[in-house]
């Protein structure tokens, strides 16, 4: 199991668009991808968990893998957010 | 028979055999059951056919509709894949031996619940789609087989509950003559895709699905906002005589479009549209509008979920100037605050939202993103014939601090060595009343005004037209308003040069033409579809006439009687409206 802990810097935070390039993103992994905002743990494969999570501009969230390829999927969607979803 | 009243949608009269798309009601029980894995099964076969019919119904809505619309229905598909949601509805049949359908049906209800109840249009629209795709899920589930929109074998009239995009794009547009539904407004989706499809409808009917059946014989009127059930033969043939003379009626004001807005007297006005986004100009151009007299630029801020650059309102803003070579585009800079906000813009709750920190007043508080717009307007400048309108303007003082900011802009273009029109003209929108009182201090800064009589009517008689305790009070027809549209007109006319435009409703309102005209209004901007019929009535009234009409009105004592004061002067110069 990987975690690592990022914050969401752009605008929108995962609204609309970055909402799904995230959930895209997740779904190229075979691992178990969780989005942990405080206590609540969002599956992040879908995209109506990831867009009623309430993410905005400044939230912290953990992202958690668990399967063959976690660590590269935690890498990748950190990566997304750092770069604030290419805006 | 008889005769339902429901809200005018799209105008047009239909007449043809009803066809009642029923669907929901479809009354799912909270049956328990006993074996899980069966249910599963159900609920995994019901998603692959959704999942089928979501494909056929992309394909033809991308085909006859084109990619963007199509793309709402690729979301659909991307709900049926959720992990969410398909677990969600595999843990209730598990864990509480609910059956597949009621479980679709309380777990769909779920994320409607949070979707709907968010403060965000966008979240809305998506409520909707949750709800028509776990619809599908449901009726695949329990077997329902909807009518084939797409297959029908006669002309008729569509009675449903509601519409979702998903059946109006499926539906045999040739076959389809009319609509009329249960629930909806003039700005729903049903709404919205008759009046583009230019299909008669009448929404919020309340029953008329359990008042209709299918095959009865039913008269779809738009024009008035009635349905008739079952009518006899005399109701028949007059509803075929009042479909010709609609029909005759469109001809003659599409016969109108390229002749100018002239008086029989010699009087030439401007007639134009207001416009929301580049794509509203084919309207303008289809009913004969010469130029733009508003393009609200908030619509390109809030369609995005960042902050537009100067590139891309460059390119919005040329496309609408190239579109209209020879007429004036008046660009209002961005009007937000008051009750429309952008996401990636804070801005802090107010007491009085209307009173407090919008339009202009916030374009000075963000000088940074007020230059982008005037970079991007004044680079658009060189394609066509700009005009840049401040709202929301009180007095002389902003109107000299925003030009200001606009002769910085220009400097840094020069410096930069980027082109624009020189000779850019500059006006503001008169809506508040302080500034129509002092018209004739601000005449000196400005190449024209353009009266905003929503805003103006509002902030004069103290209402807000959207609260139903007083919105009665609303009346542009009030004398007061008259005056105050009178007051700037002159103010223009005393300033040489200056010409005085107005973009509120009442431009657009056919009892309101003749006293605008013989107050001596210059330009008149609408949404599209009013402008040939504002057009009929200047060719069929003398400038003379107008003024001594609108002289008088404005000695009225109310708004009533300067109505009554104009219908009857129509009446008397057998002027139809």
């Amino acid at each position: 199991m990987v975690i690592k802990e990022v914050t969401v810097l752009n605008a929108t935070g995962l609204h609309a668009r970055p909402a799904s390039m995230f959930v895209q993103t997740a779904g190229k992994f075979k691992s178990k991808i969780f989005v942990i905002k405080e206590e609540n743990s969002i599956n992040a494969k879908s995209i109506m968990g990831i867009m009623a999570g309430g993410i905005s501009q400044g939230t912290t969230v953990q992202i958690k893998a668990e399967g063959e390829d976690e660590a590269a999927a935690v890498d990748a969607l950190v990566e997304l957010i750092n770069n604030k979803f290419g805006e | 028979m008889f005769i339902k009243e429901g809200i005018i949608a799209s105008p047009g009269i239909a007449i043809a055999k009803a066809l009642v798309y029923e669907k929901v009601v479809v009354e799912v029980s909270q049956a328990k059951h006993e074996d899980s894995a069966v249910e599963i099964k159900k609920f995994h076969l019901a998603l692959k056919q959704s999942q089928e019919q979501l494909e056929k119904i992309q394909i033809k809505a991308v085909s006859e509709l084109g990619e963007e619309d199509g793309a709402i229905f690729a979301a659909h598909a991307m709900i049926l894949e959720d992990p969410e949601f398909v677990e969600s509805v595999e843990a209730e049949i598990n864990d509480h031996k609910f059956c597949a359908a009621y479980a679709v049906k309380i777990v769909t209800h779920r994320f409607f619940l949070i979707f709907d109840e968010m403060d965000d249009p966008y979240f809305s629209a998506r409520a909707a789609d949750i709800k028509d795709v776990g619809t599908r899920v449901l009726h695949n589930i329990l077997g329902v087989v909807l009518a084939d929109l797409s297959k029908l074998s006669e002309n008729v009239i569509i009675i449903a509950d509601d519409l979702t995009p998903s059946d109006t794009a499926q539906m045999d547009k040739k076959k389809v003559k009319g609509f009329a539904t249960n629930i909806g407004s003039r700005t729903s989706h049903t709404a919205i895709m008759a009046r583009s499809l230019e299909i008669p409808a009448v929404l919020g009917l309340t029953d008329i699905t359990e008042t209709v059946s299918t095959g009865d014989m039913v008269i779809v009127d738009g024009l008035k906002g009635i349905v008739t059930i079952n009518p006899d033969a005399s109701q028949i043939k007059s509803a075929e005589e009042e479909l010709l003379a609609y029909q005759a009626h469109l001809k003659e004001l599409e016969g109108l479009k390229d002749l100018d807005a002239i008086t029989l007297d010699g009087h030439k006005v401007e007639l134009v549209g207001n416009i929301g986004e580049p794509g509203d100009v084919i309207g303008v151009l289809k009913n004969g509008g010469v130029g733009v007299g508003l393009y609200r630029t908030e619509f390109l801020y809030m369609n995005s979920e960042t902050m537009p650059g100067e590139d891309k309102q460059l390119a919005a803003y040329r496309s609408v100037l190239e579109a209209f070579p020879d007429g004036p585009v008046i660009i209002r800079t961005l009007d937000i605050g008051g009750d429309k906000k952008l996401p990636y813009l804070p801005m802090d709750d107010e007491l009085n939202p209307f009173l407090g920190l919008r339009a202009i007043r916030l374009c000075f508080k963000e000088v940074a993103l007020f230059k982008i717009q005037l970079r991007a307007i004044l680079r658009a400048s060189v394609y066509g014939h700009a005009h840049i309108m401040f709202p929301m303007v009180s007095s002389v003082t902003e109107v000299r601090q925003a030009k200001v900011i606009l002769k910085e802009c220009m400097k840094e273009l020069e410096e930069s060595g980027i082109p624009y029109d020189k000779d850019v003209k500059v006006g503001v929108m008169i809506e508040i009343p302080s500034a129509a009182i002092t018209a004739d201090i601000i005449a000196k800064e400005v190449d024209f005004f353009s009266i905003g009589t929503n805003d103006l009517c509002q902030y004069t008689m103290a209402v807000d037209r959207m609260n139903q305790e007083v919105s009665y009070l609303y009346d542009p027809f009030n004398p007061a308003i008259l005056r105050l549209v009178k007051q700037v007109i002159q103010a223009s006319n005393n300033a040489p040069g200056l010409f005085t435009g107005m973009c509120g409703e009442m431009s657009g309102d056919p009892i309101a033409a003749i006293i605008l005209l013989g107050l001596g209004l210059d330009e008149f901007s609408m949404s599209a579809i009013a402008i040939p019929q504002i057009k009929k009535i200047i060719r069929s009234v003398r400038y003379e006439d107008a003024r001594v009409i609108a002289n008088e009105a404005l000695n009225l004592e109310t708004g009533e009687a300067v109505v009554d004061h104009v219908l009857e002067s129509m009446k008397k110069l057998k002027i139809n409206i």
